[in-house]
């Protein structure tokens, strides 16, 4: 590389703001952009209620249609009881895989450039929009368990149940939304973005165990559904909501595998996010 | 935390000096190995038509873009290796309206305290002071979307304030704004100059604001600048009785009513609707 000097004598800043360690200044970073996003969503709830339609009729019309089709493999539990989770997999998945317009907007807003052209961490920036996803994700779990529980689906209430499932959903929201992010950095236009953003959703959620079992799978799609990340999030809810079916993997699988997937996409979203203004 | 004290600033030093900055895209040479220096304190206004190379200058300068060639040091730091050194030292305001309509006044200042790293003991009371400078306190409760264009920009110009910048970068800072509104953002950029000694580099494609409110103005044509000097000292040079709109006609080769392409007439036509 070329060696270029320039003279310029070194001023600091005005304000000496005393600098938080970087795991301080990261978190209250990630809280900051999250907390904006809440705020927005606290004035504009009607989001959360027009949401709530799609894990309905789900739940209440393919469900109790496919209730009467005896011949899916459930694993001891009855269809609805194990479609419950399934909608609640694919109530994240399509909440947060078109969260990455909210970067699309921003950049022809001008909000995105100026919140780079701060000292934040882009991983904060990216890790904060994917918190405020796993919020969203959090209200369609009330939901599908409101709707769930109304329909007779036996589901677990147990403390550490209910815990897991809200680790879980934070989880694969993040993951899904921080995907979406980068996927909407490297096409930069909402038109692109909302045609691919159909043609992720629907093999993610049909090459998965979200409405019927993997073992009804022909092999090829068994594989497929094998490095999709959603059946691993539909694993571990239907373990934690209705009780483990004797072919589900271990809980800590599904956490490993979602864990690593999330925090890969969190770096490889902010790697991009600068691309989206140029 | 202390108030920024007029004046900090010592005469004679650089702001931005930019050394054969170059950016390509692909074929195309958007800024063409250009030498600029800006001193601490000025009021420098950047000129040229659509396409000239203004839009990657400034997005290089703020750290927003590599550049392919050259460098550039603002207050002190290199934007190659020393980026996030240079987002501590700067401010933006960018052309489009970068307040956030869903947000309060207040939650947008908020907002941008913490991701600049302003302790949370301090953190208050800096929001309290911008809300008060720019003369947003009444309405630091309101949802941005209910607020005038005017307060709009003041509220923006407060946001790349919060942690007290050394170089405000300005974007088309008065486009889409009535005459009253307009002329309260150029007051409120010339006492930032004035009494705290801010850098102010500023593009416009308003001539008038140029000849009012910068010492000094650069036109920059094809990636380069072609003329730069105090705007009376340009008017000079091309003929008596010129106008800037005349200086920018001459050394660009373009009228003002050529100016502008569909993606730039576009976005200045939504920051109007917006600024509504």
């Amino acid at each position: 590389m070329e060696t270029i000097v320039v003279s310029g004598e070194r001023v600091e800043p005005l304000a000496a703001w005393a600098e938080a360690p970087p795991l301080v200044a990261f978190i209250r970073q990630t809280a900051a952009v999250a907390e904006a996003e809440l705020h927005k969503l606290r004035r504009d709830p009607w989001e959360l209620l027009t949401r709530a339609v799609q894990p309905a009729l789900w739940l209440l019309i393919f469900g109790e249609v496919f209730v009467r089709v005896r011949g899916i493999a459930t694993g001891g539990v009855g269809y609805l009881s194990f479609l419950a989770p399934g909608v609640l997999a694919q109530s994240t998945l399509f909440i947060a895989i078109f969260y990455g317009i909210i970067v699309i907007w921003e950049r022809d807003l001008g909000i995105l450039q100026k919140l780079l052209v701060t000292p934040a961490a882009r991983t904060a920036l990216v890790l904060g929009k994917g918190l405020a996803a796993s919020v969203r994700g959090l209200a369609q779990s009330v939901i599908v368990y409101v709707l769930a529980a109304a329909i007779g689906v036996p589901l677990h209430f147990g403390i550490l149940s209910i815990a897991g499932v809200l680790v879980f959903v934070s989880l694969g929201a993040v993951l899904f939304s921080t995907f979406s992010l980068a996927i909407a950095c490297l096409l930069k236009t909402r038109e692109r973005f909302m045609g691919i953003g159909q043609v992720l959703t629907m093999p993610l959620f049909f090459a998965s165990n979200a409405i019927y079992p993997l073992t009804l799978m022909p092999r090829w799609l068994r594989v497929v559904a094998a490095v999709n990340p959603l059946t691993y999030l539909v694993d571990a809810l239907r373990t934690l909501m209705v009780g483990a079916a004797p072919d589900s993997f271990s809980l800590w699988l599904d956490f490993a595998v979602l864990a690593l997937l999330a925090v890969a996409m969190v770096f490889l979203a902010a790697r991009l996010y600068p691309k989206v203004v140029t | 935390m202390a108030d920024p004290s007029p004046k900090q600033v010592v005469n004679g030093s650089v702001a931005i000096q930019t050394v054969a900055l170059s950016r390509q895209f692909g074929t195309l040479t958007a800024v063409n190995s250009l030498d600029l220096s800006v001193p601490s304190g000025a009021l420098f206004g950047l000129l040229g038509p659509n396409g000239a190379g203004k839009s990657t200058l400034i997005k290089m300068l703020i750290t927003l873009l590599p550049p392919s060639g050259g460098t550039a040091v603002v207050a002190g730091c290199d934007i190659r290796h020393e980026a996030k050194e240079v987002r501590r030292r700067i401010g933006y305001v960018p052309q489009l309206l970068s307040a956030d309509g869903g947000l309060t006044g207040r939650e947008n200042l908020g907002l941008f305290a913490k991701l600049y790293g302003i302790p949370r003991r301090q953190r208050a009371q800096r929001v309290d002071q911008v809300l008060a400078v720019m003369k947003l306190d009444d309405v630091a409760h309101t949802l941005v979307q209910r607020y005038s264009g005017g307060m709009i920009r003041r509220l923006e110009i407060g946001q790349s304030l919060l942690h007290e910048p050394r170089v405000l970068f300005l974007d088309e800072p008065t486009v889409g704004l009535d005459p009253l509104a307009r002329q309260a953002v150029w007051e409120r950029l010339q006492t930032l100059r004035d009494e705290y000694g801010l850098t102010l580099f500023m593009t416009t494609h308003d001539m008038e604001e140029a000849d009012r409110l910068c010492e000094t103005v650069a036109i920059m044509n094809h990636g380069r600048v072609v003329a730069m000097g105090a705007p009376a000292e340009l008017k000079a040079r091309v003929r008596e009785g010129a106008s800037l709109g005349d200086v920018f006609a001459h050394f660009s080769g373009e009228s003002l009513e050529q100016d502008g392409d569909y993606r730039g007439i576009r976005g200045t036509r939504r920051t109007a609707s917006r600024l509504g």
